[in-house]
C-alpha cells in the first residue's frame, strides 16, 4: 500500500484515533492500513467491492449519528467517525456469522480449508459459540467437478461472490455464475460447459471457505503441517511471485503472492499446478550413460557423478573449443546461468552458446531497446502496442494485468498480430498483417504517426484501419509501450526484429520483451547467447576497457553460433560435444528436421535435465539429473529485468544436483582453480555482481530489502535523455553497436515475402497454447490431457472454398514436412492464413518450418 | 432447438431497441420461452451469443426469475389463483377441479403434453375472482363448468390463445421516435427524443 499524501489526505477517526486515508478509498482499506482489521469474506482488494457478506459492518458516523454500514462499500470522507468495537458492531458481526453458518456444514475436521479458513477463524474471533438453528441445512451433491482441476462443494459455499467475480472481472471467463434465487442460490456452471479457464486455480485460493478445492491438493495435507517459502514461478518469463508450500519434503501446493509490480497475487493454472511435474516418479535421479558409437545404441546404465563428469570433461578437453556447443539454459536460475556461461565461454572458450532455440529474438534487440516494466505497460491511460504472442496463451498473468489496464484504467491497446488473440475484443485497433509483412506494416504505421506518406503495400491491412491506429498512437503523449515477441513461430525472428527497430523510431517508445521461455531474460543478461558476455556486454566490446571478467581464465577467441548455427554445424559433423541444458531441440527448435540432423550428427551429446525428453531419448550419450526450481536456491530475472528469489523448499530426487554445481564441477575438472570460492548461490551472485555492471545492484541487502517485489536491474535505455527514455535511433548493447545479425532496417533490406499464398495454399501461423505437449506438462498429472488436439484453423470463407468439411482429418503439408490435424473453421484467423498450435500432441508444427525462412506456405490435403 | 429464423429476425430487432445488446437478455429469453415453452440449453447458448454473455451468465440471470422455466411444460400453462380474493370465491376448489379433470398434480403436465396446471399467487384480478391465466391470458369468474368448456375450446383450438404464451412486451412495436436510441448513455450528446416530447420530469 502506498503512503498517504499529506496534501490530499482525508482524516477520519477510527475507534477514537485519528487516521489519514486516501481520498475515495474504502473504509475497510483505510482501517486496515492504520492497523485495525475489519473481518470480511467477500471483500478482496484486487476486485471491486460488492457488499455481499455483510461481515464488515461497522458503526459509522458521518454527522448524523452512528449507524451500521458495510465498510467495504463506504468511501472515506473528512471527519468520518468509525467504531469497529462498539457493542452494536459486535452484535452485528455475531449475527452475520450466525446467519452465514445456518447452511454451512460443520465438517471442519475433514475440510481442506480447516486451519486456514477465514470462516472458521472469524467465527472463533467474532462469532457465536453456538447455533440456534435446529432445522435441516441445505443439501447438494458433494463435491462436483466444475473443471478438470477445481471441485465445488456447494454446501460449504457462503455465496460471497469472490470466485464468480474473479471469473467475470479479472479473468474475463464468466463460466461460473450464481444460479437460482433466495435459499436456492448456488454457484454453478452451465450444463456441459465446465469452468475451463486458464486462471481457475485463483478461485480456489481466494475462496474464504472450503467450497472450492483443487485436485492436486485435495486431502494431501493440513495447513498447519505445511511450511512455506516465497519463490518465483518458473513456467514463463513473467516471474509471478509464489508461495511454495511443502510438507515432509514434498511440494504440495503453490499459491500466488501479491507482488504489486508483477502478478497481483494471481497465477495461471500452469504456474499454480506446474509443481506436480517436479514430484513425478519419472524425474531423473542419477547420471546415466549409454554407448551410441558404431551405429548401435546400448541400454542406459546408471553411473556415478565422478564417472559421468570425467567422461564429459575428457571429451570437452579433447575437442577444440569451437567444436563444443551449449544449447538451452532458460530453465536455470541466474546463478546457474552465470556458471554455465562462465564454463562455456570463460573455461572451455567456446562462444557456441544459445539459451533460445530459434523461438526467441536476437539478444541485441532484446537487450538494446529501451525496456519497459509491466507497470509501464499497464499504466493508467497508457497506450500499448502488441507485436507478439497472445498473452492469454503464453504469459497469462500479463494478460490479466493488461486486461485490467484496458478495462479499468483507460489504457489503449493496438494489436498487430497475424491472428486474433485473447485481447482482441478489448483492442482499440486490431491490425492483421499477412505473415511476413509485420515489419512493413509497422514501418507504414510509424510513417503515418509522423504524418508522412505511407503505403500499406502488401500487408493486407486497410489504409483506413492503419490511419486510425496511427492516430491512436500519435495521441500517446507519454509514449507507447510495445509488448514484443514472436506471435507466430512460422514468421522469422528477423521480421519481428525489423518491426521492433521500425517501431523504436516512435518518440518515447519502450519495449516489454514477451519471450516466453522461463528465465530467458536472465540467460541473456548473464551471457548465454552468442557474442554476449554477462551484463549486456558484447564479446568484441571487451578490448576497449572491457567488462570485468578477470575472474574468467579466458574468453572465446572468435564469435560463435546461435542455435540454428550450432545445429547446422552439428549436422555437418562439426560439433564434437553438444550439451543440452534443459533443452529439447526436437520439440522446441523451430526446424524439426534440422534439430534431428543436428542431434544425430553431433559427437557426444550431454543432456542436463529434470526428465528424459524426445531429444535426449534420440541422441544423448550422457544424461545428468538436475535439481528443479523448488529444489535449489537462486534468483530469477523476469521479462522486465526484475530479479526475485527462487527458493529451495525440498531436496532433489536421488543424486540430482543444482545446475550451477554441475557447471562448477565440470569447470574445475577442465581448469582447476577456475571456480575457487564459488561454492554457493550467494558467492556466485557476488561474482556476477562484480563481473556484470548490470547486476551490480543485485546485493544481498537489496534482495532482503525487497523480498516480494524483487530488485529491478538497471534497464536498457533507462538512462539518457527525455527523463530516462530513449528518443529514437538504433538499439545499442554494451559498448559497441549491434553488429552480428544487424536486423534489417526495414522491408527493403529483406527479400519480400510472397505477395500472397498461391491458389489453394495458405500462409502458416504457428501459435503457442497455454497447454501443449511439452515435457513438463506431460508429467503434470492434473494438466496432462488439457493440451488441445492438433487443429488446422482457417477462415470460414476459406473453408467454404476449400471443398473440405469442418472437422475433416487433413494433412498440412509444407515444402519441408507435414503434420496431421483436424480442419476447423475459425473466424479469428484471417483469410489466406492457416493457424496450427505449436507442439500439439502428435503434430509438432516445427516439422513444417525451415530455420531461416520468414514465411511458410502450406497446403491442406484430405487424408 | 435454437431460435427459428423468424425469431432470429425478431431478436435482432429487439436488440436494436437497447443501447447495449446485453440489455436485451430478458426479452430474448421470453422469446425463447415462447418458442419452446421453456428455456432449452441450446436457446440459452444462442441468446448468450446474441447479447455477448456466457451461457453461465444467461442461465444465472434467468434462474433469478420464477417465470422462466428450465423443464418442458404443456402447450397451455394454466395458472389458477388461490390468493385471498380467489380463495374466498372458490379458487382452491377450482384448482382441485382442474387437477382432477385433467388428471394431474399441481405443477404437473398432462400426458398428452397439452396442459400444465400451476397454483398462482395473486395475479391482480381480484374483482374477477376466482380467476386464472392461460398462457398469460386472463379468464375471470371461472366456475368448474367454465373451466371444462375452456379446456374443450383449447383442445379444439377455439379459444384464440396461442401455444406457449408470451409477455406482451416482446412483441410490442416501438415507433422510431420512442426508441431510447442505440447510443450507450455515456455517449449521448442530447436528451432522448421521448424526453423532449413528454417534457422534463417534474
Amino acid at each position: 500500500m502506498t503512503a498517504v499524501e499529506p496534501e490530499t489526505a482525508v482524516e477520519i477517526t477510527v475507534d477514537g484515533a485519528a487516521v489519514e486515508a486516501h481520498p475515495g478509498e474504502m473504509l475497510i482499506e483505510a482501517c486496515e492500513r492504520s492497523g485495525t482489521y475489519i473481518p470480511r469474506f467477500c471483500y478482496h482488494s484486487r476486485m471491486s467491492p460488492v457488499g455481499m457478506c455483510r461481515m464488515c459492518l461497522v458503526e459509522v458516523d458521518t454527522g448524523r449519528g452512528f449507524a451500521l454500514q458495510p465498510s467495504c462499500m463506504v468511501p472515506v470522507s473528512e471527519g468520518m467517525k468509525v467504531s469497529t468495537e462498539s457493542e452494536v458492531t459486535k452484535k452485528a458481526q455475531d449475527g452475520v456469522l450466525e446467519f452465514l453458518l445456518i447452511n454451512h456444514p460443520l465438517d471442519c475436521p475433514v475440510c481442506d480449508k480447516g486451519g486456514e479458513c477465514p470462516l472458521q477463524d472469524q467465527t472463533m474471533a467474532y462469532g457465536p459459540g453456538e447455533t440456534r438453528f435446529v432445522e435441516e441445512k441445505r443439501h447438494f451433491a458433494k463435491p462436483i467437478a466444475i473443471s478438470e482441476t477445481v471441485y465445488l462443494d456447494r454446501e460449504r459455499c457462503i455465496l460471497c461472490d469472490r470466485c464468480t467475480r474473479f471469473a467475470d472481472e479479472v479473468a474475463g471467463d464468466a463460466l461460473i455464475h450464481f444460479m437460482g434465487r433466495g435459499n436456492h442460490t448456488e454457484v454453478n456452471t452451465f450444463p456441459d460447459e465446465p469452468f475451463a479457464s486458464y486462471f481457475s486455480g485463483n478461485t480456489v485460493q481466494i475462496c474464504p471457505v472450503g467450497a472450492l478445492t483443487a485436485a492436486p491438493y485435495r486431502f494431501k495435507a493440513r495447513p498447519w503441517d505445511l511450511t512455506e517459502t516465497l519463490s518465483t514461478a518458473w513456467v514463463d518469463s513473467l516471474g509471478a511471485r509464489v508461495a511454495v508450500q511443502a510438507s515432509r519434503n514434498r511440494v504440495l501446493r503453490v499459491l500466488g503472492a501479491d507482488a504489486d509490480a508483477v502478478n497481483w497475487g494471481w497465477l495461471t493454472d500452469k504456474e499454480r499446478f506446474g509443481f506436480e511435474a517436479l514430484n513425478s516418479a519419472e524425474r531423473l535421479a542419477a547420471p546415466m550413460l549409454r554407448d551410441t558409437a558404431d551405429g548401435g545404441v546400448s541400454e542406459w546404465s546408471e553411473a556415478g557423478w565422478g564417472e559421468a563428469l570425467d567422461r564429459i570433461a575428457g571429451a570437452v578437453g579433447a575437442a577444440p573449443p569451437e567444436r563444443v556447443a551449449v544449447l538451452g539454459g532458460a530453465r536455470l536460475n541466474n546463478e546457474a546461468q552465470y556458471m554455465w556461461a562462465k564454463l562455456a565461454k570463460g573455461v572451455i572458450g567456446t562462444d557456441n552458446v544459445d539459451a533460445q532455440l530459434g523461438d526467441g529474438l536476437d539478444p541485441a534487440v532484446v537487450l538494446g531497446l529501451p525496456r519497459a516494466t509491466i507497470d509501464d505497460a499497464c499504466r493508467s491511460g497508457g497506450t500499448v502496442v502488441l507485436i507478439g504472442p497472445d498473452p492469454k496463451e503464453e504469459l497469462g498473468t500479463l494478460y490479466l494485468r493488461l486486461r485490467h489496464a484496458v478495462i479499468n484504467d483507460g489504457a489503449k491497446l493496438v494489436e498487430i498480430t497475424p491472428v486474433a488473440t485473447g485481447l482482441s475484443h478489448l483492442a482499440q485497433h486490431s491490425l492483421r498483417p499477412r505473415p511476413g509483412t509485420t515489419a512493413q506494416l509497422v514501418s507504414a504505421l510509424v510513417a503515418a504517426v509522423a504524418g508522412d506518406e505511407f503505403e500499406a503495400g502488401s500487408t493486407g491491412v486497410d489504409r483506413s484501419e492503419l490511419e486510425a491506429a496511427a492516430q491512436c498512437l500519435a495521441g500517446a503523449d507519454d509514449g507507447v509501450t510495445a509488448v514484443l515477441g514472436r506471435a507466430s513461430l512460422a514468421e522469422g525472428a528477423e521480421v519481428v526484429e525489423a518491426a521492433a527497430i521500425e517501431l523504436s523510431a516512435l518518440p518515447l517508445v519502450r519495449f516489454l520483451p514477451a519471450l516466453r521461455r522461463g528465465n530467458v531474460i536472465g540467460a541473456l543478461e548473464t551471457g548465454l547467447a552468442p557474442e554476449l558476455l554477462p551484463g549486456r556486454v558484447r564479446l568484441d566490446g571487451v578490448e576497449d576497457g572491457g567488462p570485468r571478467v578477470e575472474a574468467w581464465p579466458r574468453l572465446p577467441a572468435a564469435a560463435g553460433l546461435d542455435a540454428a548455427g550450432v545445429l547446422r554445424a552439428a549436422a555437418r559433423g562439426d560439433i564434437d560435444v553438444l550439451v543440452l541444458v534443459g533443452a529439447d531441440p526436437l520439440n522446441d527448435f523451430v526446424d524439426r528436421d534440422l534439430a534431428y540432423r543436428g542431434l544425430r550428427g553431433a559427437g557426444l551429446v550431454v543432456a542436463v535435465d529434470l526428465f528424459m525428453n524426445d531429444s535426449s531419448t534420440l541422441a544423448a550419450d550422457i544424461v545428468l539429473p538436475a535439481a528443479g526450481p523448488t529444489e535449489c536456491d537462486g534468483t530469477f530475472t523476469n521479462l522486465e529485468g526484475r530479479v526475485s528469489p527462487m527458493s529451495r523448499k525440498v531436496t532433489p530426487p536421488g543424486t540430482a544436483r543444482p545446475d550451477w554445481m554441475i557447471a562448477a564441477d565440470l569447470a574445475e575438472r577442465l581448469e582447476p582453480g577456475s571456480t575457487e570460492g564459488l561454492d554457493s548461490p550467494e558467492s556466485i551472485r557476488a561474482e556476477l555482481a562484480q563481473v556484470s555492471e548490470v547486476h551490480a545492484s543485485l546485493t544481498e541487502e537489496a534482495l532482503n530489502a525487497s523480498p516480494v517485489e524483487g530488485v529491478l536491474l538497471a534497464r536498457p535505455g533507462a538512462t539518457g535523455e527525455a527523463g530516462g527514455w530513449r528518443r529514437s535511433g538504433r538499439p545499442t548493447m554494451g559498448r559497441s553497436p549491434v553488429g552480428r545479425t544487424e536486423p534489417a532496417t526495414g522491408p527493403a533490406g529483406r527479400e519480400d515475402p510472397p505477395e500472397e499464398a498461391p491458389e489453394g495454399a495458405f500462409l502458416l501461423v504457428a501459435t503457442r497454447t497455454m497447454y501443449d505437449d511439452g515435457t513438463m506438462l506431460r508429467h503434470c498429472e492434473s494438466s496432462r490431457g488439457l493440451a488441445p488436439a492438433a487443429s488446422a484453423r482457417i477462415n470460414p470463407a476459406d473453408l467454404d472454398s476449400s471443398g473440405l468439411d469442418e472437422g475433416a482429418a487433413v494433412r498440412v503439408v509444407s515444402d519441408f514436412g507435414h503434420i496431421e490435424a483436424t480442419l476447423t473453421a475459425d473466424g479469428r484467423v484471417p483469410a489466406g492464413s492457416l493457424r496450427v498450435n505449436w507442439l500439439a500432441p502428435g503434430a509438432p508444427a516445427n516439422a513444417l518450418i525451415a530455420a531461416g525462412t520468414d514465411v511458410t506456405v502450406v497446403e491442406v490435403e484430405a487424408r | 432447438m435454437t431460435l427459428s429464423p423468424a425469431n432470429e429476425a425478431l431478436a435482432a430487432e429487439i436488440i436494436g431497441w437497447f443501447p447495449r445488446a446485453r440489455s436485451a437478455l430478458i426479452p430474448l429469453l421470453h422469446l425463447a420461452q415462447e418458442q419452446d415453452g421453456y428455456l432449452t440449453d441450446d436457446a440459452m447458448r444462442r441468446v448468450g451469443e446474441l447479447v455477448g454473455a456466457t451461457p453461465a451468465e444467461v442461465k444465472g440471470t434467468a434462474g433469478f426469475y420464477e417465470m422462466f422455466r428450465f423443464e418442458p411444460v404443456g402447450t397451455y400453462m394454466i395458472n389458477v389463483c388461490t390468493n385471498i380474493s380467489c380463495l374466498l370465491w372458490g379458487g382452491e376448489e377450482l384448482l382441485e377441479h382442474a387437477c382432477e379433470s385433467l388428471e394431474v398434480e399441481v405443477g404437473g403436465t398432462t400426458d398428452d403434453g397439452m396442459f400444465t396446471v400451476e397454483e398462482a399467487e395473486c395475479i391482480a384480478a381480484c374483482t374477477e375472482a376466482p380467476c386464472l391465466q392461460v398462457n398469460y391470458r386472463y379468464r375471470g369468474r371461472v366456475t368448474p363448468d367454465d373451466f371444462d368448456r375452456l379446456v374443450e375450446d383449447l383442445r379444439a383450438g377455439r379459444a384464440g390463445i396461442d401455444g406457449h404464451g408470451l409477455l406482451a412486451r416482446v412483441r410490442q412495436s416501438i415507433p422510431a421516435e420512442r426508441l431510447a436510441g442505440v447510443l450507450p448513455p455515456e455517449q449521448a450528446r442530447e436528451a432522448p427524443v421521448w424526453l423532449a416530447r413528454n417534457g422534463a420530469a417534474s
